[in-house]
């Protein structure tokens, strides 16, 4: 009897956790507050030049021209030139997916055209929805199409040196025509802002019970540690709703930022954001001795969350092992859905491996914190 | 060493513990603890402070696990089957430990869910009535004063019909009246079958268990039943009766052989375990103005005092100081 969970149990901890919640009015309105002090403070912020942009390419012609202008690119190193593609739904998917921040396409007859004198188009579709990662770049192309017809030049197309340049480029920005930096900026702040209130209400959840004394007469009683987890997340989700709406009226308000995607995945990736930051908190306070510590581990994780998440650097513009790091943070897949979602119109099939992914942060923290969770003083 | 209890010598023991032993860092806090707790009795647990009865009743209902030892409670192992003993003992802790920031009846609430109790409401609002606290169900716990803190936390820790109890320091500044109210409802869960173990520093509390434990520095020094602690102490006891008390008292308490002094009354009872030297003391005073000395038997009292006088605190002192024997 005493062996399965109990829902009596559960709803025990929920309650008091509730309670608990609705007394505490100074933290309960910071919490509230955060979204909008945060959204100021981000909204008008930051720019960078990062550079190693994944590029796609689609060659229609494979002559002496293009393969300098290909090669001017990546000498650039604002370009990262990653594989050819076919067709416009190719490049489309890429940019839905994330696979791509450019895809150059090189039109046919490239070559014929230049050395004519019609003065073709190379396309270049850039991935606007963060304008920091593309801005350095689109401003870099007139010098290097300049750097690649002079690569050409001493062959095939060498009397054409004297007249205006031989060949341009035309540059497509999807998603954020105006490459409005907040637009960026802005989805991405939602995931800290939750990261951050998340993980520090919980992460006081246990040792705030050990330092008032009142942990001894929890563990006294035969509740399980997944009841206790359970019913100490869940008023904490509610506060994440919360926060989210606020956030959306600000963001809409004063930021002006469209929501053209589907509610439907947004919603699951929001809800599983909000648990892997709840769970990843109740683990920290599983650790920490006491209230100061719990804090400090809670800044400790919402650094990198801020730095290598791809909410203020380019993800693809870190080095590897950067990436990798951030790929175990669950804010840099939270940013990935609800950007996608916001600026790229993305729908659930879109989303899938960012779900994924915090699916499986999520599986892995709430084990260990089970795990850590004590029954016991010791 | 322990007497059976009223229900008879066949019953199980409530607790049965074993060679319990628990350090902290090298400190060795609880020492080849053996216990055996008759259903039905009242256990008294006396010790001065820092000598590990907390430490002792936490092991023993799954809240700290022993170093060393084996132990059952109701039944149930109680290292492996810990939840089985928290579903079953009601634990009232040493400091207040409910949410200062609920109400009374939120509390009340909070630990009736816990334990799955049918009839919930019903429950609290009938364990309210009890404690006297209906029309203050709405306070939170926080602003009660210090009694009445103890008296929800024991009202809390009832909330479930436990069929063993675990007090640790139950009425520790609780006034005179909720203490004799409190002894009184004890009294009747033990005629009723439930046992407790309540640990104590009030002389006269544990004049009212049936059995007393007495540990020092982390071991049990005395078991037994409280009629037979007097001569398991081994003090003799002299009564001298005086017109100036007071001065009396005083020549006393500096005299070879006596180890304590308490005022009975109009009498003083002087005590003190070697006899020999103690009766010397006594006898000098005898004859001097209308002063009677006469011998008696060592009461409860007299032992109890002994025993509580004995150490201040365990580990703040030197451990090879004597502790009484
Ligand atoms: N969690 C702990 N860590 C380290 N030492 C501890 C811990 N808990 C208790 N102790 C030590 O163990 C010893 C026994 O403590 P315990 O609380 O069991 O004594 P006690 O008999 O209940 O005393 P009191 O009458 O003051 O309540 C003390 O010296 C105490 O300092
Ligand atoms: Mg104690």
């Amino acid at each position: 009897m005493n062996g399965f969970l109990s829902i009596n149990r559960f709803v025990a901890v929920l309650v008091k956790e509730f309670l608990q919640m609705r007394r505490d009015r100074m933290t309960f309105a910071m919490m509230i507050a955060l979204p909008i002090v945060q959204l100021l403070l981000f909204g008008y912020a930051i720019n960078s030049d990062p550079r190693h942009m994944p590029t796609l390419i689609e060659m229609n012609d494979t002559g002496p021209v293009s393969r300098a202008m290909v090669s001017a690119l990546s000498n650039s190193t604002y370009f990262d030139i990653q594989r050819p593609i076919a067709g416009a739904s190719a490049a489309e998917k890429a940019f839905r997916h994330g696979d791509a921040t450019f895809v150059v396409t090189i039109p046919p007859n490239f070559e014929r055209d230049v050395i004519r004198g019609d003065r073709p188009k190379i396309l270049i579709e850039a991935d606007a929805s963060d304008p920091t990662a593309t801005g350095g770049a689109v401003a870099a192309l007139s010098g290097i199409v300049s750097s690649a017809i002079g690569q050409a030049l001493p062959g095939a197309v060498a009397d054409l040196a004297a007249g205006p340049d031989p060949f341009g480029v035309i540059v497509h920005r999807h998603y954020n025509p105006a490459g409005i930096t907040t637009y960026n900026i802005v989805p991405g702040l939602l995931a800290i802002i939750l990261s951050m209130t998340m993980i520090m209400v919980t992460a006081i959840a246990i040792v705030r019970e050990r330092e008032r004394g009142t942990l001894e007469t929890l563990i006294a009683t035969p509740v399980r540690p997944a009841e206790v987890m359970a019913g100490k997340i869940l008023p904490y989700v509610l506060v994440g709703f919360v926060q989210t709406a606020v956030f959306f009226i600000v963001a809409r308000l004063l930021f002006n930022v469209p929501f053209d995607g589907g509610l439907g995945g947004f919603i699951i990736g929001l809800n599983l954001f909000i648990v892997v930051n709840l769970a990843l908190g109740f683990l920290f306070s599983t650790v920490a001795r006491n209230q100061m510590q719990a804090m400090q581990m809670s800044f400790f994780f919402i650094m990198p969350s801020i730095l290598l998440s791809g909410f203020l650097f380019p993800f693809a513009g870190m080095p590897g092992w950067a990436q990798t790091l951030g790929t175990a943070i669950p804010a840099t897949h939270f940013i990935r859905i609800i950007r996608k979602v916001m600026l790229k119109g993305a729908t659930l099939p879109d989303l899938w491996p960012d779900m994924v992914a915090l699916t499986a942060i999520m599986a892995v923290v709430t084990a260990v914190a089970l795990f850590r969770y004590r029954q016991t003083l010791d | 060493m322990t007497s059976a209890g009223p229900e008879g010598a066949g019953a199980p023991p409530v607790i049965d513990v074993r060679n319990l032993t628990k350090r902290f860092g090298d400190k060795l806090v609880v020492d080849g603890f053996d216990m055996s707790v008759p259903r039905g009795a009242i256990y008294g647990f006396l010790g001065p402070n820092g000598s590990g009865k907390t430490t002792t009743i936490r092991m023993m209902c799954g809240l700290l696990t022993p170093d060393g030892g084996t132990g059952k409670c109701l039944g149930y192992d109680i290292v492996r089957q810990a939840s089985e003993i928290k579903a079953r003992v009601g634990y009232m802790t040493q400091r207040f430990s409910l949410y200062e920031d609920l109400s009374i009846r939120e509390n009340l609430d909070f630990m009736a869910r816990m334990y799955r109790m049918p009839k919930r409401r019903q429950r609290v609002t009938l364990a309210l009535e009890d404690l006297g606290l209906a029309d203050r169900a709405k306070q939170l716990a926080g602003t009660l004063s210090g009694g009445w803190k103890q008296r929800l936390a024991l009202a809390a820790c009832m909330i479930h019909d436990p069929e063993l109890l675990l007090l640790d320091e139950p009425t520790a500044g609780v006034d005179p009246k909720a203490r004799r109210d409190f002894w009184r409802e004890i009294r009747s869960l033990a005629d009723n079958g439930v046992t407790v173990l309540v640990s104590t520093h009030y002389m006269d509390e544990a004049v009212q268990c049936d059995h007393i434990a007495y540990i020092a520095y982390g071991r049990k020094l005395i078991d037994g039943a409280s009629r037979e602690i007097p001569s398991i102490v081994g003090l003799s006891t002299f009564e001298i009766s005086g017109p100036d008390l007071r001065a009396l008292e005083e020549a006393l308490e500096d005299a070879p052989g006596v180890e304590q002094v308490a005022r009975f009354g109009s009498v003083l009872h002087a005590s003190g375990t070697d006899k020999a030297q103690l009766a010397a003391a006594v006898k000098a005073l005898d004859g001097q103005d209308g002063v009677h000395v006469s011998e008696r038997s060592t009461g409860l009292e007299e032992a109890f005092i002994h025993l509580m006088t004995g150490a201040s605190d365990n580990y703040a002192a030197d451990p090879s100081r004597k502790v009484p024997s």
